[in-house]
């Protein structure tokens, strides 16, 4: 039963390699594509149909007032929100040309494609290596202890870590402060090397000089991933990303260049929306 | 346009839209002045006029202190920023126009000879007058927001150059006839060269209306004809 499961993902896996990767009209290939997005807790309709691309090796930022749905789409793009029971998903999210909500997808193999950092750092209770470690180690993604070691130095050193922790990599990972925290959570998503990086407001429980490190990374992060992010500050949108989406009320308002979004928006609500004039 | 959640932002930004007309006027004053002054040779008046752009140049650099401030403390974003921006620019724009009519006061008590040629007075003045027109209808359109205006005065700019162009011939040839009356049409070209970039000025200022309210910038469709190209000076 378990090898079926492993050969039906494959082969949903294997469309993505014969089938070109969709593009835009400025030619950028589009790693993500949310088509008609509708998303409902219970009887309430959370996102109204939204479409949304992600463009491969940028930063799009996911800006709106709380409640706005702009969470809730970050969710679907990994199938975060499956976790929730009377969360319901219709339309498509393609990841390259996957369908992310096929049935014959994988949800953990997924989420090493696309991966998480939240809010609020949440390092394993265990030592800083481990938090690193962990995920190779379930993906079989290192061959011997050695390759490990490996993938796990040059994880925390691509976070900006490893120079801060190398002589106490066996200490606990909650030790760290807040920011070295939420670095080592970005060296843990990107330990199993995955395509998208999906980051939930990753600095707001981090004070400024934190702050400035995570989004130098970002910026490093972008030669060779896929990020989306999700952040109340529009100054930080601005900052790190390529495209920013606005949201309100469920619907997505406005997408597109980040320098044109918060220069000269096209639509009133987002234009209110970014120089605080909302409500 | 809605008002801004933290109301004291929605002051400053109030504020610096006040200083930047209030400047508008002083400038325009300042160039009527120094006109005056030149065609009645009224050194009194000229005096005053040169005293006075000291208080538009602590004006421009007052209002630029106050847009540094807003932009440190507010990280304004978009028709904030573009408001801000074109306060800026604008205030600079104005700060010059305020030099060229001191310049022009300055000539006003250098010219020694009595000006009485009622021909060039006439091309200075009709000059002068086309200029103020244009600097008032884009001072105009920064408060009214109407971008037909802004258009209008960019178009015309060319009307302020060809007069420029024809007053500048006039002096080549009574330069030729009299040498004596080179030093003061020598004064007269340089006044006229400063309205004619009063009225560039004005064009910049349109230019930044049309930015500030659009966010984009003005087409750039005016022909450019460069009549002085042929007689080798500009």
């Amino acid at each position: 039963m378990a090898l079926e499961m492993t050969t039906d993902t494959e082969s949903a896996m294997d469309t993505t390699i014969s089938a070109p990767p969709a593009v835009s009209a400025e030619g950028e290939t589009l790693k993500m594509r949310g088509r008609d997005v509708k998303v409902f807790y219970g009887d309430k309709q959370a996102l109204h149909g939204v479409d949304l691309d992600v463009r491969k090796n940028q930063v799009t930022a996911l800006i709106g007032p709380s409640g706005c749905g702009k969470s809730t789409f970050l969710r679907c793009l990994n199938r975060m929100n499956d976790t929730i029971d009377i969360c319901r998903v219709e339309g498509d999210i393609l990841l390259d040309n996957d369908d992310v909500y096929d049935p014959r997808i994988d949800v953990v193999e997924l989420r090493a494609r696309v991966g998480m950092v939240f809010q609020k750092p949440n390092p394993f209770p265990k030592s800083i290596f481990e938090n690193v470690a962990y995920g190779p180690r379930i993906h079989g993604l290192a061959q011997s202890k050695a390759d490990l070691e490996e993938i796990v130095a040059s994880s925390l050193q691509r976070a900006g870590l490893f120079e801060e922790v190398k002589d106490r990599l066996d200490e606990p990972g909650t030790g760290l402060s807040g920011g070295q925290q939420q670095r080592l959570c970005i060296a843990r998503a990107i330990a199993v090397s995955p395509e998208v990086i999906l980051m939930d407001e990753p600095c707001s429980a981090l004070d400024p000089i934190a702050t400035a490190k995570v989004e130098e990374l970002i910026d490093e992060l972008r030669q060779n991933y896929t990020i989306v992010i999700v952040t109340h500050s529009m100054q930080q949108a601005a900052r790190v990303s390529q495209r920013t989406a606005f949201f309100h009320l469920g619907t997505l308002v406005e997408e597109g260049l980040t320098n044109d979004i918060f220069t000269n928006p096209k639509d009133q609500r987002t234009q209110d929306y970014i120089t605080g004039r909302f409500g | 346009m809605k008002d801004h959640i933290v109301s004291s932002f929605n002051e400053e930004l109030k504020e610096l839209a006040g200083r930047v007309v209030e400047m508008g006027g002083l400038a325009e004053t300042l160039v009527h002045d120094a006109v005056s002054a030149l065609l009645r040779q009224d050194r009194e008046l000229a005096t005053r006029t040169i005293a006075a752009d000291r208080r538009l140049d602590n004006m421009q650099a007052e209002l630029e202190e106050l847009c540094i401030s807003v932009i440190a403390r507010r990280q304004p974003m978009a028709s904030d920023l573009r408001d801000i921006i074109a306060a800026m620019r604008i205030s600079n724009d104005l700060e010059r126009v305020g030099d060229m009519a001191k310049n022009i006061a300055k000539r006003t008590l250098a010219i020694e000879s009595e000006f009485n040629n009622k021909q060039l007075a006439v091309g200075v003045e009709h000059m002068s007058d086309l200029a103020l027109e244009q600097l008032k209808a884009v001072l105009d359109a920064y408060t009214s927001g109407d971008l037909e205006v802004v258009q209008r005065v960019h178009l015309r700019d060319d009307e302020v150059d060809a007069l420029y162009t024809s007053l500048f011939r006039q002096l080549l040839t009574y330069m030729m006839e009299d040498p004596r009356s080179i030093t003061m049409c020598a004064h007269l070209l340089f006044c006229a060269k400063n309205i004619e970039r009063i009225g560039d000025h004005a064009t910049n200022i349109a230019e930044n209306i049309y930015y500030m309210i659009s966010g984009n910038q003005l087409p750039a469709d005016r022909p450019k004809t460069d009549e002085l190209a042929d007689s080798s000076a500009v």
